[in-house]
């Protein structure tokens, strides 16, 4: 059974969330405080939204410095799974696992609402269960979620199959539709979309459970490779 | 060691979208405030740098502003120290 572990940074809010959808789709799951500086025992690693160390400076500016983010710089090094989902995806930004930052949206509209983003990519962590151009269906709730970087990076992460999702609507200024990228290797994804928010037909979707169940199961393709 | 007084100041790389600029700027005309252009908005930091020499407390103060207080892909910072 893969375990993952949750990091929680202060501020942090989805850390519950996160972890009960996972444990729907079969994992078992732990909360790790920033303060630790080792991820023993964990086989994939999640960093959830909210808002770590309050956003102040910047989102993820300071968790970049949180004893945990080294932790989970290490681990992405040795090729386990690493999801950054909203303020995730910033502080993996922030500390360089991942490239571009994350602007404020387009409008400097805070966006709480659901939208549509298309599997671009089935190498990454998060969607090796789903398939190319299938449309999910997924909340998103951001202020800083407009994906920017320079035309180098975004050439890198054409040319390498790196754009996990694209919004098909896109709603916050994102360059090149961009909802979530993955680095070189795939092992580390980040989005902006909630994909626990859309796990049970309760919350009016199910369709963020594919990119769970990608992600529990990633752990496999990491041994292996 | 003395203290200097150090002024950060973080803005956007030429090239990367300003959200907040572009709104402003767009409101403006509205707001009665014509003939203004080239609306873009960063962010100032003071500082006061214990330090043997100016120089010092200019090299660690770049240091802070590229390593904290700027984001080096999407931002430039620039640090004076004023007295």
């Amino acid at each position: 059974m893969t375990h993952v572990g949750v990091v929680v940074y202060p501020g942090t809010n989805c850390e519950h969330d996160v972890a009960e959808a996972l444990e729907s789709v079969g994992a078992t799951c732990e909360l790790v405080w920033h303060t630790r500086t080792g991820l023993g025992g964990c086989d994939a690693v999640v960093l959830p939204g909210g808002f770590a160390h309050g956003d102040y400076l910047r989102p993820g500016a300071i968790a970049r410095f949180s004893p945990v983010t080294a932790a989970v710089a290490a681990f992405a090094r040795d090729g386990g799974p690493v999801l950054g989902i909203c303020n995730g995806f910033q502080v993996l930004t922030e500390a360089g696992l991942l490239p571009g930052a994350l602007q404020k949206n387009r409008g400097l509209a805070f966006l709480c609402t659901t939208v549509d983003v298309r599997v671009e990519t089935t190498r990454s962590a998060l969607t090796g269960e789903a398939a190319c151009g299938q449309v999910l269906r997924i909340p998103i709730n951001h202020f800083e979620g407009n994906y920017t970087c320079g035309v180098e990076t975004l050439a890198e992460l054409r040319d390498g199959d790196r754009i996990v999702l694209r919004y098909t609507d896109n709603p916050n200024g994102s360059v090149d539709d961009i909802a979530g990228i993955c680095n070189e290797a795939g092992n580390v994804v980040g989005l902006m979309p909630h994909p626990e928010r859309a796990s049970d037909a309760l919350l009016g979707s199910v369709d963020g459970l594919v990119l769970l169940r990608s992600f529990v199961g990633a752990k496999q393709l990491a041994r292996s490779g | 060691m003395s203290g200097f007084d150090v002024l950060v100041e973080v803005r956007l790389r030429p090239g990367i979208a300003d959200p907040q600029g572009a709104t402003i700027e767009r409101a403006l005309p509205a707001l009665g405030f014509g003939g203004i252009s080239g609306v873009s908005v960063g962010k100032a930091f003071r500082l006061r740098v214990e330090a043997a020499t100016e120089d010092e407390a200019r090299t660690r103060a770049d240091d802070l502003a590229h390593r904290l207080l700027s984001n080096p892909v999407i931002e430039d910072a620039t640090t004076t120290v004023l007295a």
